[in-house]
C-alpha cells in the first residue's frame, strides 16, 4: 500500500484498502473557518446531535476576514465563538492568538504524522507535508463529522511526483508546485493523492513541503504527502500535541502515474492570469508591470518565507509605483519576525504589515485590486476576480520573486538585484 | 426524477470564484448569494436565470474553494442542475450534500447548446435535447442519491433516516 493508503486504512480499522474502495473513517481533526464554519454549525444543529463528538478535535479558526471586516464578518466569527463557548472547544482561536489555519496548526503541534483529518477548507491538503492524509470538504461533511467523528471517502489514487537534481538558486517549494501544475494541468492530479518524492523532496525543508502539499488542490488533487522523515521528526519535535505515527509507502505500491522533474531545469516560475496552471519562467515576464505585492497566506507566509523576502529587500525601497503587503500568517511567526527584525527590514522598504489574516488573498479586504490592477503574490490562485475587481490579474510566485518585484515594480528575480 | 429546463453554457475550468466571489462571503444567506451566482462569469447572469434552468459546462466544473456557498448559490438561483463533462471533488460532494443533481457527460456538453432546451431523467442517466432530439447518457442517480436530493441535503436526508 501507499502512505495514503496505509493511513486511510488505519483510519477505518481495516487492515488493506485500494483505490477506489469507500471507506467510513474515524477523523483526528475536523477544521473549518469563519467563512465555512457558520453553514456547518447551522447544518449541525440541524442534526439534533446531543454534542459533539471530541471537544478537543474540532478546531474553529476565524482567519479569512479577520480582525473583523464588517458587520456581516462580524456575525459570522461571532457563530464561532458562540458555538465554541456552548460546545466547550479547546481549540477556537480568539484574534489574538489565531493565524492563518494551515500555518497555525501545524506550528502549534495540532496536525500530527500518520492522521486523518478533514477540514472544511480546500487548502486543509497542507498537512500531507507532515505525513497525514488530510483533505478539504465543504460545510455539510463537516457539520457531520463534528457530530460523529466519521467522514466516508473514496480510497484515492496515488500518483507520485520524483524531483531529482540540484535546486537553482532562488528556486523553492513554491516554483516546484507551480512548474507541476504547469505540466499537469489544473485538474492533471483530479481525485487523486500526490505523493512527492525525490532527493530534491527528502532535502526539503518543512516550510517548502507545506507549500507544496498546500497547492495540491491547484492540481484538482485530493490530498498530498511526503512521507515523513528526519526533517519531519525535527520539526514535531516539541511541538507534537498528540501521538504520531510515521507511515511510508511500500517498495511494491501502485501508482496510476510517476511523473519525474529534472530539478535543475526548474526557474523561478510565475503563474500568469488567469490559472495557476499557466505557468511561465519570472525573467521572461520582465515586461509585466505591478501595482500591489503581497507577501502571506497558507501558501508562504511562513517565517522561512518572510526571510526569503527580507533578505532581497534589505536596504532596498518599494517602488514608487507599487504597494507591498507583508501578512505574517500566524502570531508567533509576527512575532519572531518582529524579534528578527524582518519586520523592520519591511517598514523600512516602506511596505505595510499586517496582523494575520487571509484578507487580500481571496479578495476578502486588505489589499483589493481595481480594474486594470495587477498584482503579484505568494498566495495559491490566480482566477479572474480572486483579488478584487474582474479586471484585475494575479500573478503568483516565491516570496523572493515578489520582494525583487517589488523593488522594481515590475516582474522580476532577485539575480536582476545582483543577488 | 426529471429536471426540465432552459440551458446555460459555461467553459471548462469555472472555478468557485466565478460561481460566489468571496466578496459576498461575509453571509451565508442562500437568497443573497444567488443575487450574485456566477456573476463573474457572466455579470448578467443573476438578472437572466430562471427557476428551472440548467447549467452545461465543460471540464472541471467547481474546482478552487471548499466554499459550499457555491452550490447553495447555484440552487438558490433556481438552477434545477448543472451537468459538465467533470466536477472538481470538493464540489462534487458538495453538490450533492446540499441537494443540487449533478451530471457528468462529455457527449451533453460538447452536443448542448445555449438556449436549448433539456430534460434529464436521473433515474435512467439520459439527458435529452428537446430542441434537437439528440439524446445522450450520463451516469444515473442511484435511488438512494434522489431521495437524498428530495429531503434537500445530507443533513435532512440524515435526519428523516434517524427519525424513520
Amino acid at each position: 500500500m501507499t502512505i495514503t493508503e496505509k493511513i486511510l486504512a488505519t483510519a477505518a480499522g481495516k487492515k488493506f484498502v485500494e483505490p477506489g474502495e469507500l471507506i467510513d473513517a474515524g477523523v483526528d481533526l475536523v477544521l473549518a473557518n469563519d467563512i465555512t464554519a457558520p453553514i456547518a454549525i447551522k447544518e449541525f444543529n440541524k442534526i439534533g446531535a446531543k454534542g459533539v463528538f471530541d471537544k478537543d478535535k474540532i478546531a474553529l479558526i476565524p482567519d479569512h476576514f479577520v480582525p473583523q471586516k464588517d458587520i456581516k464578518a462580524a456575525e459570522q466569527c461571532k457563530a464561532l465563538k458562540q458555538f465554541s463557548k456552548e460546545h466547550d472547544l479547546s481549540l477556537y482561536f480568539e484574534v489574538g492568538r489565531m493565524g492563518v489555519e494551515h500555518a497555525l496548526l501545524p506550528e502549534q503541534g495540532l496536525v500530527v504524522p500518520g492522521d486523518c483529518i478533514i477540514g472544511a477548507d480546500s487548502h486543509t491538503c497542507t498537512y500531507g507535508a507532515l505525513g497525514a492524509f488530510s483533505t478539504g470538504v465543504g460545510s455539510t461533511d463537516a457539520a457531520s463529522a463534528m457530530a460523529t467523528g466519521r467522514c466516508w471517502f473514496k480510497v484515492p489514487e496515488s500518483m507520485k511526483f520524483i524531483y531529482y537534481g540540484k535546486l537553482n538558486k532562488w528556486v523553492g517549494g513554491k516554483d516546484l508546485i507551480l512548474h507541476t501544475i504547469g505540466d499537469i494541468g489544473v485538474d492533471g492530479a483530479l481525485y487523486r493523492a500526490m505523493e512527492f518524492d525525490g532527493e530534491v523532496i527528502t532535502a526539503l525543508p518543512m516550510y517548502g513541503r507545506l507549500t507544496m502539499c498546500n497547492m495540491a488542490i491547484e492540481a484538482g488533487g485530493k490530498s498530498s504527502i511526503v512521507v515523513p522523515d528526519d526533517i519531519t521528526m525535527e520539526y514535531i519535535r516539541g511541538r507534537a500535541k498528540r501521538p504520531y505515527v510515521f507511515y511510508a509507502s511500500d517498495k511494491d505500491s501502485h501508482y496510476v502515474e510517476v511523473r519525474e522533474y529534472d530539478c535543475s531545469k526548474i526557474e523561478p516560475t510565475v503563474a500568469c492570469p488567469h490559472l495557476p496552471s499557466n505557468t511561465r519562467a519570472a525573467k521572461e515576464l520582465s515586461n509585466i508591470s505591478i501595482d500591489q505585492v503581497v507577501i502571506g497566506s497558507c501558501t508562504n507566509g511562513r517565517l522561512e518565507d518572510l526571510r526569503e523576502a527580507a533578505a532581497v529587500i534589505k536596504g532596498r525601497k518599494v517602488n514608487s509605483n507599487l504597494r507591498m503587503i507583508v501578512i505574517p500568517a500566524t502570531q508567533q511567526i509576527y512575532k519572531d519576525a518582529m524579534n528578527e527584525g524582518l519586520l523592520e527590514t519591511f517598514i523600512n522598504a516602506e511596505a505595510v504589515v499586517s496582523t494575520p489574516t487571509c484578507g487580500p488573498c481571496l479578495g476578502g479586504y486588505m489589499g483589493i485590486l481595481a480594474e486594470g490592477e495587477r498584482a503579484l503574490a505568494t498566495t495559491n490562485r490566480n482566477f479572474i476576480g480572486r483579488m478584487g475587481h474582474t479586471g484585475s490579474e494575479v500573478y503568483l510566485a516565491n516570496p523572493a520573486v515578489a520582494a525583487a518585484t517589488a523593488v522594481l515594480g515590475r516582474i522580476a528575480t532577485p539575480e536582476e538585484l545582483g543577488l | 426524477m426529471l429536471f426540465n429546463g432552459r440551458v446555460w453554457k459555461f467553459g471548462r475550468d469555472i472555478d468557485t470564484d466565478a460561481i460566489i466571489p468571496a466578496r459576498y462571503l461575509n453571509t451565508s444567506d442562500p437568497e443573497e448569494l444567488a443575487r450574485h451566482v456566477m456573476e463573474d462569469a457572466d455579470k448578467d447572469f443573476p438578472q437572466k436565470v430562471k427557476s428551472g434552468d440548467i447549467i452545461v459546462a465543460a471540464e472541471n466544473f467547481g474546482c478552487g474553494s471548499s466554499r459550499e456557498h457555491a452550490p447553495i448559490a447555484i440552487k438558490a438561483a433556481g438552477v434545477s442542475a448543472v451537468v459538465a463533462k467533470s466536477f472538481a471533488r470538493i464540489f462534487y460532494r458538495n453538490a450533492f450534500n446540499i441537494g443540487l443533481p449533478i451530471f457528468e457527460s462529455t457527449g451533453a456538453a460538447d452536443g448542448i447548446k445555449e438556449g436549448d432546451v433539456v430534460e434529464i431523467d436521473a433515474d435512467k442517466g439520459v439527458i435529452k435535447n428537446k430542441s434537437t432530439n439528440e439524446e445522450f447518457k450520463a451516469q444515473p442517480i442511484p435511488p438512494f442519491m434522489q431521495e437524498l436530493i428530495s429531503a434537500g441535503g445530507l443533513i435532512e436526508w440524515t435526519k428523516k433516516k434517524i427519525n424513520c
